[in-house]
């Protein structure tokens, strides 16, 4: 337990000292609302059902986030540290594997939590953005979410040779979902036949359950998202637990 | 008592290169024990099998009795390794390191203490990727050494440092067994291990080729001993070539080289030299070691 604690607080440390880490978890999604706040303006919209461009950006850019963190922090990190050999110093201890991925998980949903509460905090200030759901619901999607995409980014991890690879790897997959799955900018903004195409993209279904969730919508409304998150993080969490190397 | 070590016809191979190939020995208590040999000898495999980190193809290891690749998390609190090839996240600083390490395990030392002992304490909060080679073998030996264990594996310790730091590095491996732990070593350097080890294995091509102390595998080698001096005086003849034990006067330049072997072979020579009235200047020894030992065991020189 004092391993996992203090792995944790290392690894926050170590993730905050990180700085395009940081940079795209924590304040590019705070950067975004400032530009396209400035551009759009939080007016209620007849295409948000009077909901205004800002208010919609919350949950998508919490969506945004989770993507990041688990398409590319997750991948990259944990290619890296293998490639370097720090999988390896961390083997040569008592310290249990689980313990590792617990604390890395742990880590993330940390840096989720972290970089929504900015994010949340500067869209009230500038646009008092409203938060209408439960936070419990909430809570509960975003680790949800967390898992699964994490689940996918340990998956690229184990696959690619480096962190660089994964790097590549892990941009391609996350970078069209980024645009096309409603995280990065609203859905009903894009063309009908190209938000059919985001019906195959993982990131739309966390996307979709954090917009409901975030405006009060109940969560039986939303069990098809919750099913498809949990499909994913069964299939490559467990073809993650497969491949993964320690070396 | 029973051996801290034991290792008995290990094999392990990587696709059909038999990398260890039924290496059996043991080391005992409080054993500075090293193995030596050129890169891809095997070396780094067997400490890694010892260590729990990969599982023998063939054969058993043992760490108290305990296999260590089984029950890794019980032999893994009571040893300390550190690795040949591994790092930690570049921007951890050096005290972090040590908590955290220490965390790992049910028992550990100060870690502060333990940076003062490794000199490194002006270090504390400086990234991991700011230190100098030296500095940082430190540091991984500080990892090592985090829970006291009761034995210590260094892999390749001191590749890469410079003639200093691996002096310093020396003192360090002494003074860990000193403080009680058995060390087991490998390295490539023979100077290194005929410094340090109590006990030998010399390694080539996945076997042990030859075990003892330094100083038996030297002496039971039976090598000739040389000499050489500069002559002052005298004739072209010196007359050693009938001293009991000389086997071989050479010139080269104006340098003569003697070898013979034998009881009092240099002082015989240096007698000689003096009955006869010849003064001579930069008179030098030549010991065999290690490396006489490897080459006339394989016919090749270790390689860097």
């Amino acid at each position: 337990m004092r391993s996992l604690t203090e792995l944790t607080k290392t690894s926050i440390k170590l993730y905050i000292r990180e700085p395009i880490a940081a940079f795209f978890t924590l304040a590019f999604p705070t950067m975004l609302i400032l530009i396209f706040g400035a551009m759009y303006g939080n007016d209620p919209s007849p295409i948000f059902d009077g909901l205004g461009s800002m208010d919609v950006s919350m949950p998508a850019y919490s969506a945004l986030i989770l993507g990041t963190i688990g398409l590319l922090s997750v991948p990259i990190t944990t290619a890296g540290y293998r490639q370097q050999g720090v999988l390896r110093r961390f083997r040569a201890t008592p310290m249990h594997p689980l313990t590792y991925i617990v604390s890395d998980l742990l880590t993330n949903l940390a840096m989720t939590i972290l970089g929504m509460i900015l994010l949340f905090t500067v869209g009230w200030l500038l646009y008092r953005v409203q938060f209408e759901g439960n936070i419990l619901l909430l809570l509960f999607a975003v680790i949800l979410s967390g898992l699964a995409m994490s689940s996918m980014g340990y998956l690229i991890a184990s696959i690619a040779s480096g962190a660089r690879v994964a790097q590549v790897i892990g941009m391609v997959i996350f970078y069209p979902m980024m645009f096309l799955s409603g995280a990065g900018m609203p859905i009903e903004l894009l063309p009908p036949s190209v938000q059919r195409v985001s019906d195959f993209l993982p990131l739309t279904y966390v996307a979709r359950l954090l917009r409901g969730l975030w405006f009060g919508e109940p969560l039986v409304d939303h069990l098809l998202e919750v099913v498809v998150l949990v499909v994913i993080l069964v299939v490559f969490g467990g073809a993650a637990a497969r491949y993964f190397r320690w070396e | 008592m029973p051996p801290v070590l034991a290792v008995t016809d290990l094999v392990k191979c990587y696709g059909d290169l038999r990398a260890v190939d039924g290496v059996t020995f043991t080391v005992d208590e409080g054993e500075i024990f090293g193995m030596v040999g050129p890169n891809g000898a095997g070396k780094t495999t067997t400490i890694e099998c010892l260590e729990g980190l990969r599982q023998p193809d063939g054969g058993s290891v043992s760490v108290y009795g305990i296999d260590p690749f089984k029950e890794c998390r019980a032999v893994m609190e009571r040893i300390g390794i550190q690795l040949q090839e591994s790092d930690l996240p570049s921007r951890i600083r050096v005290g972090e390191a040590l908590h955290l390490f220490a965390s790992f395990y049910a028992e550990s030392v100060d870690p502060e203490g333990l940076l003062e002992r490794m000199g490194l304490q002006e270090k504390e909060r400086s990234p991991v990727a700011k230190l100098s080679g030296g500095q940082r073998q430190r540091l991984f030996i500080a990892l090592a050494l985090i829970n006291r264990p009761e034995v210590v594996f260094l892999d390749e310790l001191t590749t890469g440092l410079d003639p200093q730091a691996r002096r310093s590095m020396w003192d360090l491996v002494l003074e860990i067994r000193d403080q009680g732990s058995t060390v087991f070593l490998t390295t490539h350097y023979m100077e290194e291990a005929e410094r340090l080890c109590d006990r030998v294995a010399i390694m080539d091509h996945g076997q042990v080729v030859a075990l003892d102390s330094p100083r038996a595998l030297i002496r039971d080698l039976g090598i000739e001993r040389r000499l050489s001096f500069y002559p002052l005086n005298g004739s072209e003849d010196l007359g050693l070539e009938a001293l009991p034990g000389v086997e071989l006067v050479e010139r080269r330049q104006d340098r003569v080289i003697v070898s013979g072997s034998g009881k009092r072979f240099i002082s015989k020579v240096v007698h000689a030299l003096e009955d006869s009235g010849i003064d001579f200047d930069d008179l030098r020894t030549e010991q065999p070691n290690l490396e006489d030992v490897f080459l006339s065991l394989t016919g090749r020189a270790v390689r860097e």
